[in-house]
Parts: structure tokens; sequence; C-alpha cells
């Protein structure tokens, strides 16, 4: 039974909120070497993204001219030399297998290398916080204003910052859009308000998303919405360098000149001066000191704050590294570090991405730019002709993957005496039926096949229809049935 | 609520006054933001009400000031899908049977369009695929009681086959035995010597030079001396394998003694003149088109 609780004695929601209030990030800017690398690796994937639906590539007349063009209308995906059909999506699949694996040895070899270098959402929120802080000045000064009032000349660069926000974030809609149709085209047609409500509609869309998820979500991201942090902790193991403060040099923490008293003693000082640089340049605002953690993206910057520092006290750098438990274990057992970058998990997983490369290659390579597919009449299945000869009736489709015209001839191996006769091509050739069939396109044709009617003979026999192309030689067949009454 | 404002001791909040068996009700109100929701969607239908068709009256009902009204907006798709036909179709209106047929891109239109009107109009008697019934000709072999070219396929489509119209098909199987033309003897005897001219097995007693002479007696002027059939009258070949009503000796006795006049009705002023066109290049196309 429930006893009476006085009012006073309620518990009530004040004991806090459900979700933990959002710690503000002002990360500082920093040089060195794992920021050099970022500010590349940025200019590549921005660079890709923003310039190559530019690209051109010739392809022959009446083709698009476009490098890489998802061509939705025309159900065509162009990607430089190859030009993909709908039902060859599956090489797609290939490739988010391929993705997937690559994340899984990335992971295996140097932790979040994905998260901290190259997931999208990294690179931009790494562009838009070099525009904060261009902006609105660098660490300090945001903290500084962020907690003094607002004035007009805060307010302005505030406004300004929002602004080229959305600048950036309506390039990135805007390049998005230009990968589904002809960009110089699109490019006109957008200045011009020509272009479809659908562009429009998407720019609109992704400026807003990358506006939200760059500028204001940032850190949130990867650390309430992603679900790889949470998958890549499950797939980890003990051998995988992460960024790591080796704290068995860094402790225990004291001052430059503590340290240097200590040491005069003859005892062991750490060499972490806890001068928080770490942790004012993270931009996901943690302290990586506190070991690995879901919040860290494993980006490197603390690591460039740190090797400064240490440069300044004279200290030897990487007190935050690449590294593993199982190296710091060891150096504090005086033993010498090991780094196995080959182990069973990254064999298995590279050999996985060979695999799949190879299969996927050889099926690029072996695909059929001729096809043809046979149906067979479902009503009447045979007919019963006036001299007493069967014939059965097919819907044959051609697939031209070739970008020109191309003439085809149709042969048939079936019955015995089987006779071939294809509406609307007979009448030209009538010996061996041949046809035009259209650039980059499929042509579809009702086929009949007669053969005299032998009451001994099986109720159904195979039949092939083989394709070939007068000019190249390529030969394509189908097999179905030729079926008695 | 002033005679209710009792204070619960549990919550802190006041009561609505209503009490069970000692259990009393807290009052907990909605929340603002429901109760405004539930304002705007009230103030939502009336809007509503006003623009769009509502209230059923004594005859007829509220049309709101939109006017909209799904059956108009039927009428009018409609409409506008015979237009967008129109447009695509006219290229066949405007070509020849034979020019159809010859040029792939036409033929493809022509037989895309004859296949669903083949499908809505002919399919009930021939069949979804045209392959026919007994009485309903099968469209897809190369046997044809008024002609199988382009030309004649299109003639039938439009004018039938006895259907009544001016320009119709005419020419009927007389009923010899029920008009007491032949005796049931005869009619048998007639029966297996037209099983005979497709090379059919024939009863044991048969008598060939019986079964020939009521033949070229009642038979040829329309089936032809040799039985080959005449498509004028739409008189069918006697001599192929093919069978409209069936070829066993009690089949083809009772076509001799009732007659067979199957109806094919008249397609002109039903269908359109491309559609029509449409629909005999596809039947022509099925495989059994001369």
């Amino acid at each position: 039974m429930n006893k009476p609780v006085s009012p006073d004695e309620l518990i009530t929601d004040e004991d806090g909120p459900l979700y933990a209030p959002r710690k503000k990030v002002f990360p500082q800017s920093v040089s060195g070497r794992f920021r050099s690398i970022k500010w590349r690796l940025m200019i590549v994937c921005l660079g890709v993204y923003y310039f190559l639906p530019f690209v051109r590539w010739h392809r022959g007349l009446g083709a698009p001219n476009q490098a890489v063009l998802i061509d939705f209308p025309n159900s065509r995906f162009y990607f430089f030399f190859i030009e993909l059909w709908p039902q060859e999506v599956y090489y797609f699949t290939g490739l988010l297998v391929l993705a997937a694996l690559t994340l899984f040895l990335m992971n295996a070899l140097g932790g979040r290398i994905w998260c901290g270098y190259l997931c999208p959402q990294t690179v931009w929120t790494d562009l838009f916080y070099a525009v904060e802080r261009l902006v609105e000045g660098d660490r300090r000064a945001q903290i500084k204003a962020d907690a003094g009032p607002m004035t007009v000349k805060r307010a302005g660069r505030r406004l300004l910052k929002h602004a080229i926000w959305l600048v950036i974030a309506w390039w990135t809609g805007g390049a998005w859009v230009l990968y589904f149709a002809d960009a110089p085209t699109l490019v006109h047609d957008l200045a011009t308000f020509q272009a479809p409500a659908v562009a429009y509609i998407w720019i609109a869309a992704l400026t807003a998303s990358t506006y939200l998820l760059a500028g204001h979500m940032r850190e949130q991201v990867c650390v309430y919405m992603c679900p790889w942090p949470r998958i890549q902790a499950a797939l980890t193991d003990e051998w995988a360098l992460n960024v790591t403060y080796k704290y068995d040099r860094g402790e225990p923490r004291c001052s430059v000149k503590k340290a240097f008293d200590i040491r005069s003693l003859g005892e062991k000082a750490g060499d972490c001066i806890d001068c928080n640089q770490c942790v004012a340049v993270c931009p996901t605002g943690i302290d990586i000191r506190d070991g690995a953690q879901l919040g860290c993206i494993q980006c490197g910057l603390c690591i460039d704050a740190c090797d400064a520092v240490m440069t300044k006290v004279s200290r030897k750098t990487g007190l935050i590294g690449y590294d593993n438990d199982i190296n710091v274990q060891r150096r504090v057992a005086g033993k010498q570090e090991i780094f196995k970058p080959v182990r069973a998990r990254t064999v298995v997983y590279a050999s996985l991405i060979t695999i799949v490369c190879a299969v996927m290659l050889y099926a690029l390579m072996s695909r059929t730019l001729l096809d043809v597919n046979v149906l067979h009449d479902r009503n009447p299945i045979a007919v019963r002709l006036s001299d007493g000869e069967i014939r059965n009736g097919y819907t044959i489709r051609f697939l031209n993957k070739r970008g020109f015209d191309r003439v085809i001839a149709i042969d048939v191996d079936g019955p015995a005496d089987a006779k071939l006769h294809v509406i609307g091509a007979d009448s030209v050739t009538p010996d061996r039926p041949m046809i035009v069939i259209g650039r980059d396109t499929t042509t579809e044709l009702r086929v009949l096949v007669t053969a005299p009617f032998d009451e001994k003979a099986e109720k159904s026999v195979p039949v092939t229809f083989r394709v070939t192309d007068i000019g190249l030689g390529e030969v394509a067949s189908a097999t179905d049935h030729f079926v008695l009454p | 609520m002033s005679e209710h404002d009792e204070i619960d001791r549990v919550s802190g909040r006041s009561t609505t006054g209503h009490e069970w068996d000692g259990i009393k009700e807290l009052n907990t109100p909605l929340p603002r933001w429901w109760v405004l929701t539930f304002y705007a969607t009230i103030i939502w239908a009336i809007g509503y009400w006003v623009v769009y068709p509502a209230w059923p009256l004594v005859s007829g009902y509220t049309t709101g000031l939109f006017q909209y009204s799904t059956r108009a907006s039927v009428v009018t798709d409609l409409a506008d899908l015979e237009k967008l036909r129109g447009e695509k179709m006219a290229v066949l209106g405007n070509a020849s049977l034979a020019d159809i047929e010859k040029d792939p891109a036409l033929l493809a239109l022509a037989r895309a369009r004859g296949k669903t009107v083949f499908a809505d109009n002919c399919a009930p008697c021939h069949g979804s695929g045209g392959a026919g019934a007994k009485g309903y000709p099968n469209l897809n072999d190369d046997d044809w009681l008024w002609g199988g070219s382009l030309d004649q396929i299109m003639q039938t489509i439009q004018f039938g086959a006895r259907s009544g119209h001016a320009k119709t098909h005419e020419g009927q199987m007389l009923a010899f035995g029920r008009d007491g033309v032949l005796k049931k003897d005869e009619i048998v005897t007639v029966a297996n010597y037209v099983r005979s001219l497709s090379g059919l097995s024939t009863a044991p007693k048969f008598d060939a030079a019986a079964g020939k002479k009521i033949f070229t007696e009642n038979c040829t002027s329309c089936h032809g001396d040799n039985g080959k059939g005449n498509q004028e009258v739409g008189a069918p070949d006697l001599t192929d394998k093919i069978w409209l009503y069936g070829s066993d000796e009690d089949t083809l006795v009772e076509t001799i003694t009732n007659g067979r006049a199957g109806v094919m009705p008249a397609w002109v002023g039903r269908l359109d003149p491309v559609t029509v066109k449409a629909l005999a290049v596809y039947v022509h196309s099925l495989g059994g088109g001369k």
C-alpha cells in the first residue's frame, strides 16, 4: 500500500532535466601536422563535391557529356567511362559493401579515421568553425563575447557569420542538384529562374540541412545522432591505434616549474603540464586525457596542440598520439612498444576488399552491351495453323547499351525445321530477320516460331533466340520453350 | 469551480469534485496547445464547409465556393486523356495501314494502343490473347473467315459480320436439317465426307461417292468445289486443320442440321477510326495476318 506523502516530501522533476544542456564548444585554432592533413583533405573532398559536376566527358553525339551524372528521366547513371542501366544498380550494392569494409579496415588500423578526417559532417563543421573564427575571432574572443552583452558590433559579426554559413550551405545544396542534370545548363536555368521546382526544393532542403548540421548541431550529430561511434566501439579491438593520451608519460600532471623541481630530486614527473590546450582545440569539446570516449572523433587536433606545447617546454612530442592501451601497459612494464597492423582482422578485411573489388571489376568488364530477353505468349500458348503446323508467339526485348545504332540478325535454334518470323522485320530481310536497334535503348519485337506438328515430339522443347550484331559480331541469346497444344 | 476547490494532498492539485468510493478525480486540464489546436480545427472545419461541398440538402448539397467536384474532375480528366491520346495517335491516322506495319516506331505504337483496346473490347469473345473459343475465331492462326489482310481485318472490325450494319459481312450456313433440305442420313454422310476433305477418319460404312454428290449439290455454292471456302460469304475452308465449332461427326451434324451464324458486332462509331486502325494492325500482328 502506498502511504500518503505530504506535499513537502514529493519528488518532483526538479531533480534536473532529462537532457543534458549543451556545452558550448569554442575550439581554438591550431596548426600542425594533423591540421594541415585536415586542411588538404577538406580541399580535396569539397573540391570534388563542388566541382565534379562541371567535369566533362565526351560520350559521342546525343549522349550527355557530363562525367558524373545521375539521369533520372532517362534512367541512366554515368560515371566517366561507365554507363549503368537501372537493372545494373546492383553495382551500388558492391560499392556499399566496399565502403563498409573500407570503414572497418580503417577502424582496425587507425580508429575513427573516417570520423576525424573524411566524414561530411566533420568536413563541413570544420569549414564552418573556420568561418566562425575568421569572423568572430578565436576561442578567447568568442568566449568573452559570449559572456558579455550583445553589442551592435557583435550582432553585426554574428550576422555576417550566418550569412557566410548560409552561402556555403546554399552552394552545397546547389552542387547536389548539379549531379542530376547537365550542370552548366542547370546553373543557367537556376540563375534565370527557369529550373524545375524540384531543383529549388532540393537546394532549399540541403541548404537548411547543411546550415543546421554544420552550423548549429555540429558535435551533437556525432555524439547523439550518428550510429557509427556505437558500431565502431563494438568493431574495434585492442590493437587498433586510436588518438590516445599516453598517461604513462603524462601523469602525474604538474606545472613546468614543479616538474623541474621534482625531476631535479631525481623523481618521475609527468610530462602533462595541464595547460588544457588539448581541450581548447577539441571540436567536440572533450578532454582526451579522460581516455577513449564516444565524443572523440579522433581528428588529431589535440596531437598538434600538445606537440606544440611539448616543443615549447622542451619535452619530447607525442604525449598525445596514435597509440593503444597495450603499448601504454608495455611501457609501464618497461617493455618495447609493438604495433601490429597485420593481424587476422585486418588481413580478413583487406582480403574481403580485394575479393569484392575483383568481383566488381569482373562484373564490370564482362557486362554485356547487347542483351536479349524473351517472354513466351501466355495466351494462346500454342497456335495450330491451317496446314497443321504449330506456332508459338514470343515477345523479345533487345537491349543496346552502346552509344550507336546497330543492325542485328536474329536466329533461332529449337524444334526441327523451325521457321522464324519477326513482325515488322521480315518484309525487308526474309531469310534472316534483321532489325536496327537504336543507340542506348531497348526495342521490343513480336516473334513467331513455326514448326511442323509431330505427334511423337515432346510437348515442350527448348528454343534459343540468338541475336548477332552484324557489325561487331557481338552475340547474345535467350532461351525459352516451344510448346505444343 | 470554487465549491470544489479542494487541494489533493498527495499531488498538490485541485480536484474536480467527482468522487467514487472515496477516490477523487484530480482536475487535470488539457494542455493549452491541445485546446488551441482543437479550436483551430473547428475554425478549419467551418472554412472547409464554406469552400468545399459539405452539407446534404433536400435535393442536392452545398457545393462550396470552390465548386469542387470529383465527378466533374473525372470528366475533365478523361477529356484530357482523350486529347493527349488524340495527339499521340495522330501519326497513326495519317499513315496507311501498310506504312504502319513497315515503320517499327508506328508499329510499336499501334500495337500498344491495339493491345489495350483489344483487352477492353474484344477479349470477352476472342480471349485476352486472341485465342478465341468455340464459335469465336482464333485470331492468332492463319485461317480467316472474312480475309486476313490488313484491309480485310479493318473492314471486319469496322462493320462486323451479320451485325445489322449496312456494310456488314453477310452470308450464313444454312440449316439443312431443320429446314428439311437434307435428311438425317444424308447429313451424316456429308458430314463424313467433309471430314475426309481434311484427311480426318470417316465412319466404317461411309459412302464417299454419295457424300460427294450431296456436297456438290448443296455445299459447293458457298464452300467451293474443293471445299476451300469463300471469304466473300464467310464460308470456311473445310480442307484445313482449323475448325471453328469442332470437327467431330456430332458437331458437324449439328452444324449442318441447324446452320451457323456467329455475329461480330460493328465497331465503327463505337471506336474512333484511329483506334480501329491500331486494332487492325494489332490483330494482324498477332501472327495470322496475310
